[in-house]
């Protein structure tokens, strides 16, 4: 795989331009989470009505695939019940994406689908266990 | 390979063929192996010697009476000796075998630190030590209501020594130092430490792990209470490294892992312990990778450590001058002249993953994080800078691969 088959162009642009970026000022759900290994960190905001995304926002500091995933995801779930945000997976992610990871940067591309799991079940509820 | 006079200038390009793992395609690129302070790349006499210890000789030391077992023990005690004399210990005595420098910290702490330290003592450490470095001393201070203080660390990556008898008063117990930073290739003035640490009282722990592999350490010259270190980042397999103590301070430690090997008589009321240092091996130690880590030491004593150093910093020279050109770069640490051959930067506006990463497909492996040292991360106010850490067998066109992939880097991520 070439470098440029690495960094898509989707990757670079929602890098370069992320979707979605930014707090609301008041959340239904919150969620920080952060990747200890490189230091990434990933804030999620979403607002619910009626049991479905009605908006969403993301900041944080981190490298293009942690970033880029945020970012897709965010376009991902808008609209969707929060039951379809829990049956989300790391594979939809890595679809999102359009690459393969080796298991080091997986965990930076699977760290916003982990920040918005613990926003949606809460950190007692979620076992973590679906993405480990 | 042939034994070289010190003086003699060493073909360190001459060395690459002993590294089969360098005639490594990486996406169809030479393989640049840079991240060196992580862990080293093994020579044929280091893979020989453990191919040949499990064909040849393989058993159990120190307990079976039979010829095999003899030679095992004498293959692995002699590597004792061996370090003794690498590190001028005053004595084989003074070397206890551990799975690397995180082990021997630790058994400093469990042991040592068990019964020296109590409620109110004082740990100093300094704000660029490696976890390993920071969290057995922190373990030790929760249990024991024990308190640590740290040394701060200036702009430019050097220790501020400035408030150091300051930190040294009152009932501080133990000064744990690195000599050489494995995030920013600091080199610091361990004997001055350790001198002004003895003066108030205190023992001194050098973590070697970065110092040991790169230039000539002396533990009598610097008069080092423990000195950790790891056979895997001086070519030597992984698990298996040493603590170097005193003796004196040796036969007053309790044991650390109690079992097979460690005692001297086991009763239904009780167990005295086998002498120094054995007395902190219990069960079947790692055999094997101890036994090559020998040979490892034969190679690098082969080149000379005071040469190693020099290659190292020159190749961190280069890189610097390579690297400051380019728009974005910020280095840190100390001029290169300080430092041993660990370089790391940052690229404005691009994550040290990213660089990393657009690296690994130009087959140069760098480190990218926070290098198992957040606290002096956190100081810089960064998450994560990309590392290149030089040894024996890396090349001047070594720091040109890295300067054109960290440009390429730069046309991936800026538009």
């Amino acid at each position: 795989m070439s470098l440029d088959d690495f960094f898509r162009q989707n990757i670079l642009d929602h890098y370069q331009n992320p979707r979605n970026f930014g707090t609301l000022d008041h959340p239904d759900i919150s969620a920080e989470d952060s990747n200890p290994l490189c230091g990434d960190k990933i804030r999620m905001d979403l607002m619910v009505k009626d049991g479905r995304v009605e908006d969403v926002r993301f900041t944080g500091v981190g490298c293009s695939i942690s970033r880029a995933a945020a970012s897709m995801l965010t376009e991902e779930i808008k609209g969707k019940t929060l039951e379809e945000v829990k049956r989300l997976s790391r594979d939809d992610v890595l679809e999102l994406l359009g690459i393969e990871l080796g298991p080091v940067r997986l965990k930076c591309a699977l760290l916003a689908l982990k920040t918005l799991k613990v926003g949606v079940y809460g950190v007692a509820e979620w076992s973590g266990e679906d993405d480990e | 390979m042939k034994a070289l006079a010190p003086e003699r200038p060493v073909d360190f390009a001459a060395l690459r063929k002993d590294f089969p793992i360098l005639d490594r395609k990486i996406y169809g690129k030479p393989l640049v192996y840079l991240d060196n302070t992580a862990t080293t790349q093994k020579p044929l006499s280091v893979l020989r010697a453990l191919d040949d210890y499990y064909r040849n000789t393989n058993a159990n030391i120190h307990r079976g009476v039979y010829r095999l077992a003899e030679e095992a023990t004498e293959a692995y005690e002699n590597v004792r000796h061996k370090v003794a004399r690498f590190l001028n210990a005053r004595s084989d005595r003074e070397i206890v075998f551990t799975r690397g420098t995180t082990e021997s910290i630790n058994l400093v702490a469990y042991a040592w630190g068990r019964r020296n330290v109590g409620p109110g003592d004082v740990i100093v450490i300094t704000e660029m030590e490696h976890h390993s470095n920071i969290v057995p001393w922190q373990l030790l201070a929760e249990e024991k209501g024990a308190v640590i203080r740290w040394i701060p660390v200036d702009p430019d990556g050097r220790l501020d020594l400035r408030g150091l008898d300051s930190l040294l008063a009152g009932p501080v117990k133990l000064v744990a130092v690195t000599q050489v930073s494995n995030a920013l290739g600091t080199i610091n003035p361990v004997a001055e430490i350790g001198r002004r640490a003895h003066a108030a009282g205190a023992l001194i722990l050098v973590d070697g792990a970065q110092s040991v592999p790169h230039m000539t350490v002396d533990v009598q010259a610097l008069d080092c209470d423990f000195l950790a270190f790891s056979g895997h980042k001086m070519l030597g397999p992984t698990g298996a490294g040493a603590l170097v103590a005193k003796r004196a301070i040796l036969e007053a430690m309790p044991p650390f892992m109690g079992g097979g090997e460690m005692i001297r008589e086991v009763t239904t009321s009780g167990s005295t312990w086998n002498d120094v240092p054995w007395k902190f091996e219990p069960g079947t130690m790692n055999i094997a990778d101890t036994v090559a880590l020998g040979a490892a030491i034969d190679y690098v004593s082969a080149i000379g450590p005071a040469a190693i150093h020099r290659h190292g910093q020159a190749l961190a020279a280069k890189a610097m001058e390579a690297l400051r050109v380019i728009p974005g770069v910020r280095l840190y640490g100390p001029p290169a002249a300080e430092r041993g051959g660990i370089v790391s930067f940052t690229l404005e506006g691009i994550h040290a993953h990213d660089v990393a990463a657009v690296l690994d497909r130009e087959g140069v492996a760098v480190r990218a994080g926070h290098h198992c040292a957040m606290p002096l991360h956190t100081k810089f106010g960064i998450p994560a800078t990309t590392r290149a850490s030089f040894y024996v067998y890396n090349q001047p066109s070594d720091v040109e691969a890295l300067a054109a992939g960290v440009r390429k880097a730069i046309e991936t991520f800026r538009p």
